[in-house]
């Protein structure tokens, strides 16, 4: 505390931080969001219209493209100065323009898996394991609170490298999902400090 | 989407699609001084994205989702409007979202709030 900084405007100076929810379509994303925002997930077609430039470079689209994606996100005022956003949407491949918009400033990412359907999941990894610079964890969603698939299995099927950490967790559960947001963070922490950080990480 | 369906998104910013400002979809945007003389002028979009900052801080996300005005659009709209000092963009009180302190206070309120 103590950070509240300068008192000459008038509204006190929140300030917010984000943390991204990845995932396939149907992982639980929507559930940790709710189980933990003090509002209902807001459920939006973002509507993304922009330059097909800035937009989809890989395709080489001109014009303007126009792309809806269904997101959802949520809300924790943390203090009276600081409000953590959630955000979660499909992570299909073709949705990576909206991702790059929705991981900048992010301070972690979760990836959530479903071991029945783990496919579902990989854009997400691949996602942040090559095209990011947010660090992420991977989450497997327990889905009756019972853990079918030992991690170790999860972790090579997933072809995750050591640095990853992969949790268990119960999307419904709002302890479980506190949890699996602060190992996040924890990680970013880790990741980024001083002194460990091998290379450059952008942070915008 | 509520906003209007029979205007092209870019129309209502002139064609623009970028702004000045740097907003994240998470960055908080408000009014300082709510002007409902200023609000009537305005067109709807832009107005109900100034009616809405001007009952509380919300970010770019919620303005556009609550608004019903893409985030493109969103964006651009409230770039002007900040520009005009019509609304604030919350600066960034930490100057990375990898920030220790930001870090430690957000790991704190979660643990409290669990």
């Amino acid at each position: 505390m103590g950070l509240k900084s300068s008192p000459d405007s008038l509204p006190p100076h929140m300030t917010s931080a984000k943390i991204v929810v990845a995932g396939g379509f149907g992982v639980g994303k929507t559930t940790l969001v709710g189980s933990v925002s003090e509002i209902p997930p807001v459920n939006t077609e973002a509507w993304m219209t922009q330059a097909a430039k800035s937009v989809d470079p890989e395709t080489g689209a001109t014009g303007k493209a126009t792309t809806t994606v269904a997101m959802d996100f949520g809300r924790i005022t943390l203090a009276e100065d600081l409000v953590l956003y959630l955000f979660g949407t499909p992570g299909q491949a073709r949705f990576w323009p909206m991702w790059d918009d929705l991981s900048r400033g992010a301070s972690a990412a979760v990836v959530l898996v479903d071991t029945r359907r783990l496919d579902t999941s990989f854009a997400a990894v691949n996602y942040f394991e090559n095209d990011s610079d947010v660090p992420f964890i991977v989450a497997v969603n327990l889905f009756d609170g019972e853990q079918t698939h030992r991690l170790a299995e999860v972790r090579d099927a997933l072809q995750l490298t050591a640095e990853v950490p992969l949790v268990a967790c119960d999307a419904r559960d709002r302890g479980s999902a506190v949890a699996t947001l602060t190992a996040a963070l924890t990680h970013t922490m880790r990741r980024t400090s001083v002194g460990t950080t091998p290379g450059v990480l952008a942070t915008r | 989407m509520k906003g209007n369906p029979w205007v092209r998104p870019y129309v209502l910013t002139s064609g623009r699609t970028t702004t000045r400002h740097r907003l994240f979809m998470h960055t908080l945007v408000s009014v300082p001084d709510f002007d409902p003389a200023f609000a009537d002028r305005l067109p709807p979009e832009a107005r109900s994205l100034y009616e809405r900052a001007g009952t509380t801080a919300e970010s770019v996300a919620e303005l556009s989702a609550h608004c019903g005005v893409s985030l493109g659009v969103t964006r651009v709209l409230i770039g002007d409007m900040a520009a005009r000092g019509r609304m604030i963009i919350n600066p960034d009180t930490y100057s990375s979202p990898y920030d220790e302190r930001l870090l430690r206070r957000v790991i704190h309120g979660l643990k409290e709030f669990a």
